[in-house]
């Protein structure tokens, strides 16, 4: 490989982080109010509202079961609203987060789900608020899990990102399929897909690590 | 003069309204608040298999600064009951007054500042595990929005209290299970609550910490004079700290009174049937020997239960009179209950029939010839 490709595929590698990072922030931020809502406004939580729950859980299903690169294809007027164009990494990051956050949500949700009924009980009794149920049981309760929940959301994102390069967004698939694929470079393949392993072994042994020190105390 | 007038009449902001409650509530406290009473109070499960009767027709008064206990078998509806009281359980007929004021007419605010008056404890301790011992302990000061100092005080006198000094910094799943209590109990206490409702505390503790932890809830309704309520399905638990007892069947009142009249004299089968695991069987070798009749050189076995109510408590002197001084004791149990002695003895006399039992009468709470046996046994 030459000087100029090593630099090719740091820009990718850049590319890719920056998409994945940012779709992962955003989804964080959205899917666990999402999931927070969905728990607590199911039939027998302490708001319960079953209509909107409903609804809202009939949207998460709608955009979990359209696959990514479909997404991506039918977002196009949506990210051209957003973004001002459909090119680029800023045009990838907008239907990676909305295919993620569902997804996140969906995870979060079970592990929220599955918090101890008798410690809502308590807090309760002890006079809390929802909101502060919320905010001392339910999410601290559930944390490991939505850190688990949060690393296989970020792994899938970096599998999907790689689809991104159909709208053009760059990234390390994007460099995969027109060096590796297209111009038969079988050396930038390889080197693409050892640099995805690591960065897929380094995300899940970080998660994998928080939630152990968590769930170890 | 006027200031003080201005001062409880003027509570323009919320804020100052809680405060002004919180510290009536704190007055109202220390002149004995605590007591509940359920009035007509009913509760219906409905689901898809049909209504259930969970509670009906409960009547009761439990009075400021007892140890109260409510006892029944799984599902008699013990549980639902003692939620009713923070309103955990909405009752579906009949009135909760916690302190004379009807709990279901309270509004959201209303009910989270009567819950700040009520701790609960639970079987299985319902600590959070993402937080420490002291953050525990901590929490509902901190949603109440208590300043940090004070709750910091506040936390390191209530772990003293229930001798958990130096624990602050461990998380729960460090702790074996009486120290687990223990938290509970703590975290029930910082905001110094006017009733404790206990909800099967002991019932996932081994014997000794089970003691251990009546013990320590014993010391905290003398020191702090605060009303204890608890359910459990054990009656060693009632006995052992128990001032008064509820017995609960199949939703309604079986029957309900001070623990050693319960005790001693039980009216309703479902009390006899709790207080079966206490009471002692007739031992084998001696059941295996009875025989109806009178035996010539035999003894007759005599079944002698107190109930607590004699004016003199088991007085052997006279049982010696009343019997002969070839009476022995064969077997039984005498406990101690709130300073009446009650339970059955087993006694061996010779030639007793029938008519020496009217000798007993008014010494013991009954007595009747078990049977009789050939010869010493």
């Amino acid at each position: 490989m030459s000087p100029a490709m090593y630099n090719r595929l740091w820009l990718a590698f850049l590319d890719t982080v920056q998409m994945v990072g940012i779709s992962a922030l955003i989804a964080l931020v959205i899917g666990i109010p999402i999931a927070v809502f969905l728990v607590v406004s199911a039939p027998g939580g302490f708001f319960e509202a079953p209509r909107l729950n409903r609804a809202v859980a009939a949207v998460v299903n709608g955009f979990r079961a359209t696959p990514f690169i479909v997404l991506l294809v039918a977002l196009l007027p949506f990210t051209r609203f957003l973004t001002g164009t459909t090119i680029g990494v800023w045009a990838a990051i907008v239907p990676l987060s909305i295919s993620a956050t569902p997804f996140f949500a969906r995870i979060a949700e079970v592990s929220l789900r599955e918090v101890d009924k008798g410690l809502i009980e308590a807090a309760q009794a002890m006079g809390c608020r929802k909101w502060h149920i919320v905010r001392h049981v339910l999410l601290p309760e559930a944390f490991p899990g939505i850190v688990g929940g949060f690393t296989i959301t970020v792994v899938t994102m970096i599998g999907a990102s790689a689809m991104a390069g159909a709208v053009g967004a760059g990234g390390l698939g994007d460099m995969a399929i027109r060096y590796g694929y297209q111009r038969f470079d079988t050396t930038v393949m390889i080197a693409v897909i050892i640099v995805l392993i690591a960065m897929v072994t380094l995300v899940q042994f970080a998660g994998d690590y928080t939630v152990r020190r968590l769930r170890n105390r | 003069m006027a200031a003080l007038t201005v001062e409880t009449t003027a509570v323009p902001v919320h804020g100052a309204a809680t405060e002004k409650v919180a510290t009536a509530t704190r007055v109202a406290s220390a002149a004995g608040a605590g007591s509940v009473r359920f009035e007509k109070l009913g509760k219906i499960y409905r689901s898809a298999a049909g209504a259930v009767n969970a509670l009906e027709d409960i009547d009761l008064e439990i009075p400021a600064g007892r140890v109260y206990g409510i006892i029944g078998r799984s599902g008699a509806g013990k549980s639902s009951l003692l939620r009713t009281i923070n309103r955990l359980e909405t009752p579906t007929s009949g009135r909760v007054l916690v302190d004379g004021q009807d709990i279901g007419r309270f509004d959201e605010d209303a009910l989270v500042e009567l819950r700040r008056r009520l701790g609960m404890i639970f079987q299985h301790f319902n600590l959070l595990s993402a937080k420490t011992v002291r953050e525990n302990v901590a929490l509902p000061l901190v949603v109440a929005g208590v300043p940090k100092k004070q709750i910091a005080e506040r936390v390191d006198e209530v772990l003293a209290l229930v001798g958990l000094e130096g624990k602050h910094n461990v998380y729960p799943s460090r702790l074996s299970g009486g120290q687990k209590q223990r938290v509970g109990i703590a975290r029930a206490l910082v905001h110094k609550p006017e009733i404790l409702l206990c909800d099967e505390a002991t019932s996932a503790l081994d014997p000794e910490t089970t003691l251990s932890i009546l013990k320590l809830l014993k010391d905290i309704n003398r020191s702090l004079g605060l009303t204890i309520i608890l359910i459990t399905h054990e009656m060693s638990v009632i006995r052992e700290i128990c001032e008064n007892v509820l017995v609960l069947e199949q939703g309604r009142i079986a029957e309900e009174g001070p623990v050693w009249q319960v005790f001693g004299a039980p009216k309703h089968d479902a009390t006899r049937a709790l207080l079966r695991p206490l009471s002692r069987d007739l031992p084998e070798d001696i059941a295996a020997r009875l025989q109806p009749q009178p035996v010539a050189g035999g003894e007759a076995v005599l079944e002698l239960h107190y109930t607590g109510g004699e004016s003199a408590g088991p007085d052997l002197s006279c049982l010696a009179s009343a019997l002969g001084t070839s009476v022995r004791l064969l077997h039984g149990t005498i406990d101690r209950i709130q300073g009446h002695a009650q339970g059955t003895l087993l006694v061996a006399a010779r030639g007793v029939s029938e008519s020496n039992l009217e000798a007993l009468k008014g010494h013991v709470g009954s007595a009747r010839i078990l049977g009789h046996v050939a010869s010493d046994v």
